[in-house]
């Protein structure tokens, strides 16, 4: 899209690949094919939710929910197959995927309609689904004895050595590229969260673009809820708690714009996967899980801060002299 | 600071504060030449011109906001320099501004001693001596509100009120207002004059910026015009008349400064009728056709933008009929009129039409990204099609189509959004104040443009508050006022007398 981001993105690229490689030297087996492959199926549901969320983010939004409806959508699935075991798959994840358009809806609604700021309305989803998790099994959790073998296993296919997780994020990432860059939508999306009065003006709605990203949002937590219990192999009420922090957190390290109208789906990508390589290298490098927040975080912070910088970089090209160069640059 | 210290001004007739000889340029426009005046203690003056006559230059130098290239603002005999807004307060010169800057979610308290809050010896805000203080200043203004009210619970008169009251707490000798009852409804008015004479009676000299004439003749003492940054006449409101000071306003040849484009017009393009809404507009009804420019006068806040902004579909009509070609148009949403043909350039371009973190190709193409789709997605060598023919035409400066907006001057990100509403392919354009804020060399290439986009058959509305471009432009002119078109003119039988008469309802009045 523009210059500096390219170099944004380039930037973090090259420091997930230098951590990567320090990460190495100090424990070799972390830079072994078997390992990366790991750590990239390990990323992947984070990936999806991050897009998800940049999607939200580009209009000016929020969604705070959105763990809290990949827990929802994850136990009701778990709960179908508790009883009826032997359903395709795809019942499965399709139930999944209802429940949170469902619940995406909602929140659309909500902001769109009631014109409810989304960091409100999504603060009080985040509680309600999670409370729904309760009310709905009545506390209980469902196990992976309990799943069934077809809902199980899934997500554990592998092709070219990749599992179903990883071809799945792959796809939602080219789908989501897609729609932003090549749409008449998605275009609107970057033009109501960079200055929502121009779009206005445009004919772009703002409504009925926030119903849109909440329920995609919506949809792919509800996707997400699926592979998470059939991988990990239970549902209960708290599963991905306070999951949906480390999601923003990937975005804003991809260069996603709190304020609006700022993000790119390679970004994106790269915010996740340096929280990957993260979360995956701290135990490798034998520190303890009490560090390993105080680490994640302050790493975040430092991210924030190159990015904040960079933004500031934006300058007006109206000397002539500057006006030459930057196209001589090109 | 504390409020006893700020009363440097004598009260009690006399010049409280005299402008001698200010000039001031920008770059491309001379906005203030060679201008003195004196305002007395316990008088009104009223300062009137044309937009962009200088009286806002003067106000932001009396309010420390520019300072002067030449000459020096004498404040009590003394010769002062306001470095900052802060001089000019403590000058005692405080102004009242068409739009109140406060703060909606304070006390009146609180926004009346802003920045100059009584403190303890502690260091604490004093609450119980501001309060006070301000129930005192109320009552001496007769406010039906009280210290502790939230502002944003006032009506605009009331936060008029508060921000009077301010200048009061600073012991002001000097209060500017500027179109202060622009907001008012009419008691809300009465109040402001009941007001103003008690502030003259205190012996404070109070500045009178209107463009309504019979406020003029009821608040002011003396009177100073302004003209393309000159002052023009100054004298006893007792000893003019409307007419006079209408023709001090406008006084010159206008006809002549633009050549007027010789353009074969043809047939209604767009016809609306009866267009209104509750509180805005009513009654709007005129036929444009092809290849005509067609001015919509005013004053600010006439309804003029509000009016358009119907047309195009950002508000909802409650009455009226629009008629695009023949056929009677359903316009809900500014997408409608896009797609029905209608572009609307808004007034304020950059706030309201430049999406600066995105790309000049996707800026342009923004409002016509349907023609664009090849199979399903958007084709990016159809939209730079457009975009090139377009930048070259409109001359935009920038190293390639894909450099961000924002990183381009702001007179380019301005022809990037007027080739964004080109490249809707309208049928009827309106152009909400097209050189506001444009330096006079730019005027001139907008204007010539405006005359080439008739030229190839576009139908043109052109609202300006500017009356030599609305003269030297269009072929008709519709005079709005308070909301209702009150005179149709046509190019070769008006004169801008008439105009400016039928703007500032000086007919009715008289």
């Amino acid at each position: 899209m523009s210059a500096i981001l390219k170099h944004r993105e380039a930037a973090l690229a090259a420091i997930i690949l230098a951590m990567v490689a320090a990460i190495g030297a100090y424990a070799p087996a972390f830079i072994s094919i078997p390992n990366i492959v790991r750590v990239l199926n390990d990323t992947s549901i984070l990936a999806m939710l991050a897009l998800a969320q940049m999607m939200v983010i580009l209009t000016r939004g929020i969604d705070l929910s959105t763990a809290s409806a990949l827990a929802l959508a994850g136990m009701i699935s778990a709960s179908l197959a508790q009883y009826h075991p032997d359903l395709p798959v795809i019942a499965y994840i399709g139930l999944a995927i209802a429940v949170g358009i469902l619940l995406g809806l909602i929140n659309g609604g909500l902001i769109a309609i009631l014109g409810i700021p989304p960091i409100v309305v999504t603060l009080g989803t985040l509680a309600v689904y999670r409370g729904m998790i309760v009310v709905y099994g009545g506390g209980n959790q469902v196990n992976a004895s309990e799943m069934g073998d077809t809902f199980q296993s899934f997500p554990k296919l592998t092709l070219f050595g990749f599992s179903t997780l990883f071809w799945i994020m792959l796809a939602v990432a080219l789908a989501v590229w897609l729609f932003l860059t090549m749409t008449r939508t998605g275009r609107g999306l970057y033009a109501v969260g960079g200055n929502p009065v121009a779009a206005r003006y445009c004919g772009i709605s703002l409504p009925r673009l926030e119903i849109l990203v909440y329920t995609i949002a919506g949809a792919i937590s509800g996707l997400c809820g699926y592979l998470w219990v059939s991988r990990y192999g239970v549902a209960y009420s708290e599963i991905a708690s306070g999951y949906e922090l480390t999601v923003i957190a990937a975005c804003v390290i991809g260069g996603v714009s709190i304020a609006g109208g700022v993000g790119t789906v390679a970004g994106t990508l790269l915010g996740a996967l340096f929280l990957g390589v993260i979360v995956n290298a701290l135990p490798v490098m034998q520190v303890t899980p009490f560090w390993q927040m105080a680490i994640s975080g302050a790493v975040i912070l430092a991210a924030v801060v190159v990015n904040a910088r960079a933004e500031k970089r934006g300058v007006k090209l109206i000397l002539p002299e500057a006006r030459r160069a930057a196209g001589a640059a090109k | 600071m504390t409020l006893s210290n700020a009363s440097p001004l004598p009260h009690g007739g006399g010049p409280v504060l005299s402008l001698e000889h200010i000039s001031k340029s920008f770059p491309g426009v001379r906005a203030l030449r060679d201008v003195s005046f004196v305002l007395n203690a316990g008088e009104v003056t009223a300062l009137i011109g044309e937009n962009g006559a200088g009286k806002s230059t003067i106000v932001k130098i009396l309010t420390g906001i520019y300072t002067p290239d030449e000459g020096e603002v004498r404040v009590g005999g003394a010769p002062k320099r306001f470095a900052s807004p802060r001089d000019s307060w403590a000058s005692g010169i405080a102004a009242i501004h068409q739009e109140t800057v406060m703060f909606d979610e304070l006390s009146v308290a609180e926004n009346i001693f802003m920045g100059h809050m009584p403190v303890t010896a502690t260091g604490l805000v004093d609450w119980p001596l501001m309060r006070r203080r301000a129930s005192e200043l109320l009552k001496r203004i007769d406010a039906d509100f009280g210290p502790d009210a939230k502002l944003k619970q006032l009506s605009v008169a009331q936060k008029h009120m508060v921000e009077i009251t301010r200048a009061l707490s600073h012991e002001a000798g000097v209060i500017i207002m500027d179109e202060p009852t622009a907001a008012l409804s009419r008691n809300e008015i009465d109040d402001l004059f009941r007001i103003i004479a008690q502030l003259k009676a205190e012996g404070r000299a109070v500045v009178f910026i209107s463009h309504k004439f019979d406020e003029i003749f009821r608040v002011a003492d003396a009177f100073v015009c302004l003209r393309d940054g000159e002052k023009v006449g100054s004298g006893r409101i007792a000893d003019v008349t409307e007419a006079k000071l209408v023709s001090l306003m406008v006084g010159r040849p206008i006809d002549q400064v633009f050549p007027k484009r010789d353009i074969a017009i043809g047939g209604t393009v767009l016809k609306v009728e009866g267009l209104s809404n509750a509180t805005e507009f009513a009654d709007i009804s005129f036929e444009l056709r092809r290849g005509e420019i067609l001015g919509f006068y005013g004053l600010v806040g006439a309804g003029r933008s509000e009016a358009m902004q119907c047309l195009f579909g950002m508000t909802a009509p409650s009455k009226g009929r629009v008629m695009l070609n023949g056929e009677p148009l359903a316009i809900s949403s500014p997408g409608d009129a896009i797609a029905a043909g209608i572009s609307y350039v808004p007034e304020d371009r950059q706030d309201q039409g430049a999406v600066l973190e995105l790309g000049i190709r996707e800026n342009v193409t923004l409002a016509s990204l349907a023609a664009h789709v090849k199979n399903l997605f958007l084709s990016r060598p159809s939209e730079l099609q457009d975009v090139r023919k377009l930048g070259k035409r409109l001359d935009v400066r920038a190293a390639n189509w894909e450099q961000r907006l924002g990183e381009l001057s702001g007179g380019n990100q301005q022809k990037v959004v007027i080739a964004k509403w080109l490249a809707a392919r309208p049928k009827v354009i309106i152009l909400d104040e097209p050189t506001k804020g444009i330096d006079v060399g730019s005027k001139a290439a907008v204007h010539d443009f405006i005359g080439e986009l008739a030229e190839e058959g576009l139908a043109v509305i052109l609202v300006s508050s500017e009356l030599p471009e609305i003269m030297g432009l269009a072929d008709r002119v519709l005079v709005m006022q308070e909301g209702r078109v009150v005179e149709e003119f046509i190019r070769g039988s008006w004169s801008a007398e008439d105009i400016v008469a039928a703007a500032t309802g000086v007919r009715k009045a008289a």
